[in-house]
């Protein structure tokens, strides 16, 4: 059971959206959230008031404006700092999102790190932001990439990383935390260990983790970090790059331009202190101050008491699945190994023909192959439906699927 | 209104659980295949091809209820054809045979998937059997704008 903050009536009542109805007069029922979360009243009305009442450039202007604007920017670097349990400040660099935050990995410490021959390893169950930056940076080094297995349950094959690491070339291990299909929690202690005693720096897509449990990486120990606002409730188009800091002062710079220099002269440049070397130009600013706003509200939720919600929520979704024939849940059922993400495949019928029936419901999920096809081809699917869980759904979110499953099955005479 | 649930009327459904030439055709003279990157349909088409007609033509690949429907009828409606013939074919044909002119944009690509790959075969084989190739650049135009 939740603790006393923890009111999901209180909760639902923040989030204007979820008061609307869709196609014929049905209640929402918004089970797409690994892909992006709704928004409460806190984070959009952050955003408004910056807008109508502090609007300026950050770092540059004396002027009133500008000093309330980024005071405002950075304390949300100082909340976010906090959240994940991040020490030092100026670890914490503001990206579009997790994809940015990989590629300017790949771009500023790959490309001056791996060599010819190297080796990069990630997993079969990524999304594609953490195989195709990798993919053009060995292809252009003339490196290779490797892939850890995945077992029928989901879980990674890590004699696999034991296998890539005693060749010597590993040159940077890059997973993801929670898998955005299965829901699979990788298990990052035992790889980063695993690295560790092999010297290799590891990489972690946390885009599916840190909205829904309590993330601390200065007890987990990797050296890059990736996550987005927008599936924390943030708004889209914001995100973090935390870099432990003996790396970031290795890297070059990623964009070029203003803000990230000290000193520009006609033929050289010094670089501006961390993390603003990697800041350049205008930031997002009215989103980053969103994204204070949306780590203030989870915050007063507790993450413990979200990641419980959630559990509680899979748990009763995997129950009531199994009832359905014909119904295949991908992924394992132990629900301590798995975030709140349900993937599955209903017999025969396509995932975008489920998908288009139960939206008329009123129920939103995704249907597709959730950029993650190298992990389709694992499971030899072309596609499944997937419902992720946040704050705000009910076990009435889960009932209003399971009903809407049944018309599939009419239509589809299963 | 052909959207949400009224689409998944009985020949959709039975199409794709049956579809029509669905498979290989081994001496093909020409084969295509294209995918829908955001959904992951994907289909190839195969066409055996004599005296400027179709004589035969089968199509495999995996996609959803509307993909396999439409690409029943088209390959249905393609069989036997001129090439002359086969080039007039358009969208509406294939909609219109299964009551789906009116489909959300969403789902368009799903139904016209297998005309666009049509649409490419017979511009890979115009393009290396016709001594005159002019004017078959429409096909290819055709082809990229069809979604």
């Amino acid at each position: 059971m939740q603790s006393a903050e923890f009111s999901l009536e209180n909760i639902r009542k923040d989030f204007p959206i979820l008061k609307r109805t869709v196609r014929d007069n049905k209640p929402l029922v918004y089970l797409d959230n690994a892909s992006t979360t709704q928004k409460p009243n806190q984070v959009i009305d952050a955003i408004t008031d910056y807008y109508r009442n502090h609007n300026a450039n950050i770092h540059r202007a004396v002027y009133a404006l500008a000093e309330e604007s980024t005071e405002a920017y950075e304390s949300a670097r100082d909340k976010i700092a906090n959240f994940i349990n991040v020490k030092n400040r100026q670890e914490i660099i503001f990206v579009r999102g997790t994809t940015e935050a990989i590629n300017l990995v790949a771009y500023a410490w790959g490309r001056s790190q791996i060599n010819e021959g190297d080796i990069i390893v990630t997993t079969e169950y990524e999304h594609h932001s953490n195989i195709v930056p990798w993919q053009l940076l060995t292809q252009e080094k003339r490196a290779k990439l490797e892939y850890i297995g995945m077992n029928d349950d989901g879980q990674l094959i890590l004699d696999d990383l034991d296998k890539y690491l005693k060749t010597g070339k590993v040159k940077l291990v890059a997973f993801s935390l929670v898998s955005n299909v299965l829901g699979t929690i990788t298990d990052a202690e035992k790889i980063i260990a695993k690295c560790k005693a092999a010297g290799v720096p590891t990489l972690i897509d946390g885009a599916q983790a840190v909205p829904h449990m309590k993330v601390d990486l200065d007890t987990l120990g990797c050296d890059f970090f990736a996550f987005s606002g927008h599936k924390m409730l943030a708004p889209t188009g914001i995100g973090v790059l935390w870099v432990r800091k003996s790396v970031l002062q290795t890297m070059n710079p990623f964009h070029g331009g203003g803000d990230m220099i000290r000193e520009v002269h006609k033929y050289e440049t010094t670089w501006n202190d961390l993390p603003y070397k990697f800041e350049a130009g205008t930031p997002n600013i009215a989103d980053v101050i969103g994204f204070g706003a949306a780590i203030d509200y989870l915050t007063k939720i507790g993450m413990d008491n979200v990641r419980q919600h959630e559990i509680e929520l899979t748990k009763y979704a995997i129950e009531e699945f199994a009832k359905i024939p014909g119904l295949k849940i991908y992924g394992t059922n132990d629900i301590t190994k798995r975030g709140g993400v349900i993937s599955f495949n209903f017999a025969d019928v396509h995932p975008h023909d489920v998908a288009q029936i139960i939206d008329q419901e009123g129920i939103a999920l995704r249907s597709g192959h959730h950029c993650a096809q190298v992990l389709m081809e694992r499971l030899n699917v072309s596609a499944t439906s997937r419902v992720s869980f946040y704050i705000y759904n009910t076990k009435k979110d889960v009932d209003a699927l399971i009903n809407s499953l049944k018309i599939v099955a009419k239509v589809f005479k299963l | 209104m052909s959207s949400g649930t009224d689409i998944y009327h009985e020949m959709i459904v039975d199409y794709s659980r049956n579809p029509l030439n669905y498979g290989e055709i081994e001496n093909h003279d020409v084969t295509f295949h294209d995918s829908n990157p955001l959904c992951g349909d994907s289909i190839d088409i195969d066409m055996k091809i004599d005296n400027h007609k179709v004589t035969d033509i089968k199509f495999h690949g995996r996609g959803c209820a509307i993909c396999m429907a439409c690409s029943s009828v088209l390959t249905e409606i393609t069989k036997g054809k001129s090439l002359d013939d086969v080039r007039k074919i358009q969208k509406h044909d294939i909609l219109s045979e299964l009551g789906l002119e009116h489909l959300q944009a969403v789902r368009i690509k799903c139904a016209l998937l297998s005309l666009k790959v049509l649409k490419s075969a017979l511009y890979t084989y115009l393009g290396t059997h016709l001594e005159n190739s002019d004017g078959i650049d429409t096909l290819k135009t055709e082809a990229e704008n069809l979604y």
